[in-house]
């Protein structure tokens, strides 16, 4: 019943869900952007070669560790394989996400892949993956990513260009980018339903943690992967302990 | 090297990062273990990125009452397991650390 009135979701229905899932996590975006382009503009780039880096680039850390690594007068091969290493975990959130886009068009994957940011992978995936398992298919839902993504990007764009031109305006003791943190886990708390996914978060966590001084975010993508390998331990082990009961031994 | 063409290749680093997967995984069924793999990406990257946002604000662990940050995540997530509200966990998470901050002032 659900699945069918589900099924006939429009494109605009998904693009509005998605723009207003983004919505929240926003908040934190606007400060990390203004600064951003207060960094870039004291690091001696121009206003011009500043706001470029938010639409050819688009991603916060990756533009972070650029700009700081231009104005220490870094090799260029240096920065842009540094810019490599520190979107390294991108290729998570592509292989994630693929299945979901595989049936659609080249020039619709051209595009959602530039969209593919923390932040709109992060409400997107969620909402792609309690679809799944309450056994929904939307034909319409990759206007979700569409809107999440395009809500990221305006977002990004206009406070890069208020940080270039006004400075970092919002005061770091409002704390705002903290609400990054909190979608984060309002997206991520609920959906650890069984054992696997909860021990990939714990060990995950728990290596993010003491991987931190990693540098690059080097910390981050070790985490994740170990996180992985934890989580499936854990269901492999569930799957044969399950195997066993059922040809009824007794452990 | 001119910084229009860094940025150039900059962008065509990152733009190739994401596109890969997307781009690689056709309509062809992945093995069992890949699927489940990446059905723990989010949990796994996610706390990745979370942990430490609570566990270490300044940058150093801190696992004391000083740490409102981890206060406030830790009602949030409270909040988000009951409820499974976003934006109740956002805002509980967000009032929560500004009441802390206006207790507790450093």
């Amino acid at each position: 019943m659900d699945t069918n009135r589900d099924l006939k979701r429009s494109p605009r229905s998904e693009f509005v869900a998605g723009v207003r899932a983004e919505l929240p996590i926003l908040l934190g975006v606007v400060p990390f952007g203004m600064i951003y382009g207060a960094l870039a503009v004291g690091a001696g780039l121009s206003v011009g070669a500043a706001m470029a880096m938010s639409s050819i680039v688009f991603a916060g850390s990756a533009q972070f560790v650029g700009v700081q690594l231009i104005h220490a007068g870094a090799p260029g091969m240096v920065i842009v394989f540094t810019t490599f290493i520190v979107n390294l975990r991108h290729i998570l959130y592509s292989a994630s996400i693929a299945p979901y886009l595989a049936q659609l068009s080249h020039r619709w994957k051209w595009l959602l892949a530039y969209l593919l940011t923390d932040e709109a992978y992060a409400v997107t995936i969620t909402r792609y993956n309690q679809e799944s398992a309450s056994a929904v298919k939307s034909a319409n839902r990759h206007w979700y990513l569409l809107g999440a993504g395009l809500a990221m990007w305006s977002t990004w764009q206009v406070s890069t260009a208020a940080g270039i031109f006004l400075g970092a305006q919002v005061p770091s003791s409002w704390s705002l980018d903290f609400t990054i943190a909190l979608t984060f886990i309002a997206l991520v708390v609920p959906a650890l339903r069984d054992r696997p996914s909860v021990a990939a978060a714990l060990s995950a966590g728990v290596i993010a943690v003491l991987a931190f001084g990693l540098p690059y975010k080097l910390g981050l993508i070790v985490a994740a992967i170990s996180g992985m390998a934890v989580g499936l331990w854990v269901e492999a082990r569930l799957l044969s302990t399950g195997r066993r009961h059922e040809r009824g031994d007794s452990r | 090297m001119n910084v229009w063409l860094l940025l150039i290749c900059m962008g065509l680093v990152t733009y190739a990062i994401r596109l890969s997967m997307i781009g690689l995984i056709g309509r062809v069924n992945l093995p069992s273990v890949v699927q489940w793999a990446l059905c723990l990406v989010p949990s796994a990257v996610l706390s990745a990125i979370i942990f430490p946002e609570l566990l270490m604000p300044k940058g150093t662990l801190d696992l004391s009452f000083g740490n409102l940050r981890l206060l406030a995540g830790a009602l949030a997530a409270a909040v988000a397991w009951r409820t499974r509200n976003v934006l109740l966990t956002i805002g509980v998470g967000m009032v929560a650390l500004w009441v802390l901050q206006a207790v507790f002032p450093h």
